[in-house]
């Protein structure tokens, strides 16, 4: 297959999207930027945050950029396969506890 | 313990095949470090005041890591005679130099190292000795190198890429984590890394892999925090330095697949401020067999100091090295990416 909807190097071309609405993208990226900066938390505490959210909404543009990032900011390979379980832990919780209204519809109209 | 690439003959063990390999491509010719320059009103690229003598006391090393740019270790046998250390003695009696910076390979097994520091103190130099930490405990002989330190009041700058020891391992070799932790210790015991001792001693981040360093300052922060927790160990600065794409660590981005992708981010994270602070603006480079260079890493590929008239340490001209143009080739983006890169570490702090 030769024709993907993801391409890696599109990643590099994240700031292109000002080219059609420069204000908002200006206003994101600024935020962007604070948000990872060193604060209450650190800049490589967020960086572990970004990788378990970047598995959790499956970006893989966010896996490639975070898996780099956290790596260089110095968290071994066990630290970050930790972080995508919180992630893996978090949404199969999410799935799981819906059961409970599953359940309680089932109770409502079973006999 | 892995081999040197020169006893491999490795074809990257000519410096003319590495410099081939790290020429701009023609279809990108602002892909050039000249062009970089340029751009900035940069180049030529001038000396500054020469502050540090940097030399090379051979390359035989007790360790083979993975991102050496001297391609040392144990089956290299340059070393550097008490003649060319004689000729060196000289310059420096004859200078305003300032700093000694001693490195190797590990300069601590040439023979005359420590005569040779006797005679560099002596001249009311300050010394600073680029230590790899487990030659202090790979040998008897060499446990008294901390108190020998201390006498001379040598500034100890050492490498350690990681509080870990994966990391540190698999970048220098399996059991260097283990054995610098004991150095390390030896080094505090004698007062190294204390305050208030004046005794300095310096520790060197270099990535394990193919990537930049992150910010030096957190890390250091990092470190100094899990190196006292876990080990006891106390130092005074961190360095963090970006692996220069040469010798073993560009054999290891090329067989790795990341040479490619490992240049774009040097070149795209090229930063003019960093420029004006680069170390070979006030650094003489001595080679082992007493050839002058601009930097260590202009040594390895052996692109001598272009003032013809003085390329060796025995027609040394100070005047003419003054002002002199310095040879700059693809690898010096290592030295401009991001924060700047160093032997002090980052530039831009």
């Amino acid at each position: 297959m030769d024709n993907h909807y993801y391409n890696s190097k599109d990643l590099g071309k994240f700031g292109n999207i000002a080219e059609y609405q420069k204000e908002l993208a200006d206003k994101f990226f600024s935020y962007y930027g604070e948000v990872f900066k060193d604060s209450h938390l650190t800049a490589k505490e967020k960086s572990l945050i970004a990788l378990a959210v970047a598995h959790a909404v499956q970006c893989p543009y966010c896996i490639d950029a975070y898996s780099s990032d956290a790596y260089e900011k110095g968290y071994s390979e066990a630290q970050m396969m930790e972080a995508v379980h919180v992630a893996s832990a978090i949404k199969g919780g999410a799935v799981l506890v819906h059961g409970v209204q599953m359940m309680n519809k089932v109770k409502e109209i079973g006999m | 313990m892995i081999k040197s690439l020169k006893v491999l003959q490795h074809p990257l063990s000519d410096s003319l095949n590495q410099l081939a390999l790290l020429e701009p491509d023609s279809d990108h010719p602002k892909s050039s470090f000249k062009a970089s320059l340029e751009q900035f009103g940069l180049f030529p690229l001038k000396t500054s005041v020469l502050e540090i003598f940097q030399i090379n006391l051979g390359k035989m090393c007790n360790q083979t890591c993975r991102h050496c740019h001297v391609d040392a270790g144990p089956d290299r046998k340059e070393i550097m005679s008490r003649q060319a250390m004689e000729l060196c003695l000289q310059v420096l009696k004859h200078t305003e130099i300032k700093t000694v910076d001693l490195t190797g390979g590990a300069p601590e097994l040439n023979p005359d190292f420590r005569w040779f520091v006797q005679e560099i103190k002596k001249l009311g130099k300050h010394i600073l000795v680029r230590c790899n930490l487990t030659i202090i405990v790979a040998n008897k002989r060499f446990n008294d190198l901390p108190e020998f330190f201390k006498e001379h009041q040598v500034e100890v700058v050492s490498s350690l890429p990681s509080f870990t020891q994966d990391r540190t391992d698999r970048q220098r070799g399996d059991g260097v984590f283990e054995d610098s932790i004991k150095a390390l210790r030896m080094l505090n015991a004698v007062g190294y890394g204390q305050e208030g001792s004046g005794l300095i001693l310096n520790l060197v981040y270099n990535p394990a892999g193919a990537f930049l360093p992150p910010s030096q300052i957190a890390l250091e922060t990092e470190y100094k925090k899990e190196l006292s927790v876990r080990y006891g160990i106390l130092f005074n600065q961190l360095f963090a330095i970006t692996n220069m794409p040469i010798s073993r660590y560009l054999d290891y981005l090329l067989t790795s697949g990341n040479y490619e992708r490992y240049m774009d981010k040097l070149i795209s994270a090229f930063n003019p401020a960093s420029v004006q602070n680069l170390m070979c603006r006030t650094m003489l480079s001595v080679g082992w067999d007493g050839y002058l260079y601009d930097c260590d890493f202009n040594q390895m590929l052996d692109l001598k100091v272009s003032t013809s008239t003085s390329q060796h340490i025995s027609d040394f001209d100070f005047e003419g090295l003054k002002n002199r143009d310095i040879v700059i080739k693809q690898h010096c983006f290592g030295c401009t990416a991001g924060e700047g890169s160093s032997c002090g570490g980052s530039l831009s702090v």
